[in-house]
């Protein structure tokens, strides 16, 4: 059982004794989910439950004529068959924009569809009985009567004139528009010599969690409260949109969020069954389960990712970079998903191209259109994949033409390590990166040298194997920049309170959430250090606004970065409230003592004076023993946003190893590499599996997964058995190594780790199939996911 | 539609069970919804993910494709059993040190695949254990975790019979 751990120790004012900073500490939550013990959302079973189903569109774009719903409200088991206009008077719409995305413009979305289905899946009826089995039975039973309409689904012609308009009060199927020209363009692509002029495609996909979204709707009528039990990214903002839509307050809305099968972004939005759900409680005065199977998760959990981006770089013979441009095209579906909306993916492509290099000559263009599929939105690394594809693809494609090493390539255009702070040609603002120390990390972690002789011994046997690279940066921390700025009710704070109890241990009450990335174990390692106790003596308690700080919970590799500094200082605020009643009850200067292992004890000399246990038994059951004047506050509460950076970029760079079989055109994925400079590293084991599982992420993009669907907007192949996801037996081993270049933004100095191996493996894995297949004179392949077929098609083979 | 109802007889996790069922009821909608054993996940409901993965007469099952009714007579054994056993506790040790699992829903499936391999093969290569859990899906991990665990646990246990 092998651990990477290569990480430098940071000494800061971390280094506290007997700190659990920068050690692999096994998560306290594992037990019960190694033994069958978690508490997903579809293991909740509530009194009086009913559990719903929902009618779908089988067309891309219908108008829903009429509903009877006589059969299935007679059917064995059925308590109701509700319509989208009757759910309407119980829940109002919602538009999914925001104002700092300009002239962003999008329809209202009711949470079941009245009057007209836009995409196939869409709910138009619910139908609620004792069982899920007898919902289903009863979905069968109700009529509906469509009138197909033509549905809108290549991007390319979606704003032509002759196309529909998808939504007529819109005006045309543009939600959202961007452009960008800076430094001088023209004059840089003219003095290259030479320019890459090529169309990458990314392919739609979709995070494939493996437990389903679901959803436990309680509207309790005797207290006019709404509990929802929700496998949910963020519990304050789902509260918050609850509230809104039902016209409740917050302190009428509970949202609990136990153990989520996987979220990677998929669970961070507003679905029109789940809200539906809510309010057919709300309806119903009684619980109503939603768990969506796994056809329903394919034709409405978002999708990400369908990108055609026409891309441009410009390079001299000396291997700079002149210049790059793109024109981005991206069709999202018949609504901008709310709250986030569907228009930041397009938006981050923008932002990001180019920037791990200096050049400042950065043209872009971004179209965002509406057709009738599916709808797109945040997904793991959002819009990172599709720009480090782009530029890293760019990158490669330059250097082969030049004759250039594809590393050298890089050495010379990537922004040298000490020149933060600095910008991006984009305007993204870098407080410190560490590009070309994970390059040198990484050309001798992986034996660059030694691989590419491996690699030119074994062309001269027929076998063909390739290497490529993905340097790349990465937005982590997010400030309100992301969506306060914008409208969202969205925070970009958090808060956490650390409590002694009676016997001397803690609890750390966090308002970022648990998904399986480990987020309690270093809310717990964070806490113990800064107060002072083993870990073993750390509870830590998310996923319910009844009871946590008001917080954002889990998304754009938050949950350390903020959501843990917001422990450290909590831990450390109550590290001093507990030194006071300690010095008042040993009559000592606060300052003079310490709380280590659990026990005060004299900072110098770490001599001990009093353990926990005693303390807390005197503040909480003897208080009148404490000198007047002194109160115990045992509690302490704090909150953490960052202030000076809009976003704390990490960066990195991944290495692919693989080998194509020119006569099959499989892929054999051989090694990965990645080496990614997160800041402070509070757990290495947790953040090298983040990258781990980021990556196979990514690979699953290169490779296999894409929603695919026909020219009347039907989705061919929602089901595991056509839409392939990464299993083992495909997966290469990764290693992982590090830079540290704290953030000076917090004491933690902690930066996000969880998207960093999402957003490089796609382009690692293409450029080195591109650069397999080069001596072949194969054309370079562009066009995401790279299934066999298009292998043989590059090759000439087929 | 729902239709026959059948009577049946089996034993999980030990204990004698006589329920009746629908006839279209799975396995794994038997034990998480008739016997409230929750540890037994549905994924995909179609073979694909092995979430939902159990023991049927000391054979791993998909609990998705197996019928309740031909549990008739049958010895079933689900990730809540064998904990309790502690069958598996090295393995499930191995996990949680190694970190091979992020959201744990694959898990108990995953647990009990290993235990299956091992069982059959003492001393597997990193090659047989991804083949042999490549029918079990982790969205977060990568699997290396997985197989560094199962690797490691095979290894531990090829030394304690030596």
């Amino acid at each position: 059982m092998k651990i990477t751990d290569d990480s430098p120790p940071v000494l800061t004012a971390l280094d506290r004794p007997n700190s659990y900073i920068g050690r692999a500490v096994p998560r306290p939550n594992l037990k019960r989910l190694t033994q069958g013990r978690g508490q997903y959302v579809s293991d909740v079973t509530l009194p009086r439950m009913a559990h719903v189903a929902y009618v779908r569109s089988p067309h891309a774009h219908a108008a829903v004529k009429s509903i009877k719903k006589t059969a299935a409200e007679k059917a064995p088991g059925v308590i109701a068959v509700v319509t989208g206009a009757e759910l309407a008077k119980v829940m109002t719409p919602w538009v999914g924009v925001l104002t700092h995305l300009k002239g962003l413009k999008s329809a209202p979305q009711a949470p079941i569809a009245v009057e007209r289905a836009c995409w196939q899946g869409e709910a138009v009826c619910a139908v609620v009985a004792r069982t899920r089995a007898h919902a289903e039975d009863a979905c069968e039973l109700v009529e509906v009567a469509y009138e197909e309409l033509p549905a809108v689904v290549d991007p390319e012609t979606a704003l032509d004139g002759k196309t529909p308009v998808i939504h007529s009060s819109l005006g045309d199927n543009l939600c959202f528009e961007r452009k960008l020209d800076v430094g001088k363009v023209d004059e840089a692509f003219a003095s290259s010599d030479a320019v890459v002029e090529t169309t990458f495609v990314t392919g739609r996909h979709t995070g494939v969690t493996n437990e389903p979204r679901s959803i436990v709707a309680d509207w309790n009528e005797g207290e006019q409260r709404l509990t929802v039990y929700q496998g949910t990214q963020a519990p304050h903002m789902m509260q918050d949109l609850f509230a809104k839509h039902l016209g409740l307050r917050h302190a009428q809305v509970r949202v609990l969020t136990k153990d989520v099968g996987g979220s990677f972004g998929i669970k961070v939005h507003t679905y029109a069954d789940e809200m539906a759900t809510v309010a057919l409680s709300k309806l119903l005065k009684r619980p109503v389960k939603f768990v969506a199977d796994r056809i329903e998760s394919f034709v409405t959990d978002i999708h990400a990712r369908d990108h055609r981006i026409k891309a441009k770089i410009g390079v001299r013979k000396d291997g700079t970079i002149t210049a790059f441009e793109i024109d981005d095209l991206t069709g999202i579906g018949p609504y901008s998903v709310y709250p986030r909306t569907s228009g930041i993916e397009a938006n981050q492509v923008v932002n990001l191209v180019g920037g791990p290099y200096t050049t400042p000559n950065y043209r872009a263009q971004a179209r965002v259109v509406f057709t009738n599929k599916n709808v797109m939105c945040q997904y793991r690394a959002v819009g990172h994949p599709v720009a480090v594809a782009v530029t890293e693809g760019l990158v490669e494609l330059a250097a082969a033409k030049i004759g250039m090493d594809p590393l050298e390539l890089r050495r010379r255009n990537l922004i040298a390590d000490d020149a933060y702070p600095t910008q991006s040609a984009a305007g993204l603002k870098f407080e410190k990166l560490s590009h070309h120390e994970a390059l040198a990390h990484l050309d001798s972690m992986m034996n660059y040298a030694g691989l590419r002789a491996e690699q030119k011994k074994l062309r001269d046997q027929g076998i063909y194997r390739g290497i490529g690279f993905a340097s790349f940066i990465e937005v982590t921390n997010p400030s309100a920049a992301f969506y306060g700025v914008g409208g969202a009710r969205i925070t970009s704070q958090d808060g956490a309170t650390v409590k002694l109890d009676a016997q001397g241990n803690i609890s750390v009450h966090s308002g970022v959430t648990e998904q399986g990335q480990g987020a309690e174990a270093v809310l717990a390692q964070v806490a113990a250090s800064a107060f002072g106790v083993p870990i073993e003596r750390v509870r830590v308690i998310t996923g319910d606004t009844d009871n946590t700080p008001y917080g954002g919970g889990t998304w754009a590799s938050r949950a350390a970065g903020i959501g843990g500094e917001a422990a450290w200082q909590a831990g450390k605020a109550l590290r001093a409230n507990v030194l006071a009643v300690a010095g008042a009850m040993l009559q000592a200067k606060p300052e003079t003592l310490d709380i280590r292992r659990g026990v005060v004890v004299d900072a110098a000399t770490g001599a001990e004076r009093l353990p926990l246990e005693e303390l807390a038994r005197v503040a909480y059951f003897r208080p009148d023993t404490l000198p007047s004047g002194v109160q115990a506050e045992l509690m302490a509460t704090r909150h953490y946003v960052p202030r000076g950076w809009p976003f704390a970029f990490t960066n990195g760079i991944q290495a692919s190893y693989l080998e194509v079989d020119v006569d099959t055109g499989f892929v054999k994925l051989l090694k990965h590499w990645c080496v990614e400079d997160c800041g402070t590293i509070i757990n290495p084991q947790l953040v090298d599996e983040q990258i781990r599982g980021g990556i196979v992420q990514g690979i699953g993009a290169a490779l296999f997964e894409q929603c695919l669907y026909d020219e009347r907007g039907q989705m061919l192949n929602g089901n595991m058995a056509d839409y392939l996801v990464p299993m083992a037996a495909e997966m290469p081993d990764i290693e992982c190594g590090h830079c540290v270049s704290p953030t000076a933004d917090s004491e933690l100095g902690a930066k996000g780790a969880g998207e960093a191996g999402t957003a490089g493996a796609p382009a690692c894995v293409m450029n080195a199939i591109n650069d397999a297949l080069r001596p072949l004179g194969a054309a370079p392949l562009t066009d995401m996911p790279f299934m066999p077929g298009k292998i043989l098609a590059a090759l000439g083979k087929v | 539609m729902s239709g026959t109802a059948l009577d049946i007889s089996l034993t999980v996790n030990g204990e004698r069970i006589a329920e009746r069922v629908d006839a279209r009821t799975t396995l794994v909608d038997f034990l998480r919804e008739s016997l409230a054993l929750t540890g037994s996940h549905v994924g995909c409901e179609h073979g694909v993910c092995g979430a939902c993965i159990v023991r049927v007469n000391g054979e791993i099952v998909r609990g998705c494709l197996m019928l309740a009714a031909q549990c008739d007579g049958a010895k079933v054994e689900t990730i809540e059993g064998l904990s309790d056993a502690g069958e598996i506790t090295d393995l499930q040790t191995a996990f949680e040190q190694r970190n091979a699992l992020q959201c744990g829903f694959c898990t108990p499936g995953m647990v009990l695949t290993a235990q299956d391999l091992l069982q059959r093969n003492g001393a597997p290569t990193r090659e047989e254990i991804r083949e042999h859990i490549s029918g079990n899906y982790c969205r977060c991990t990568g699997y290396q975790a997985i197989v560094d665990a199962v690797e490691s646990v095979a290894q531990t246990r090829a030394g304690a019979k030596k």
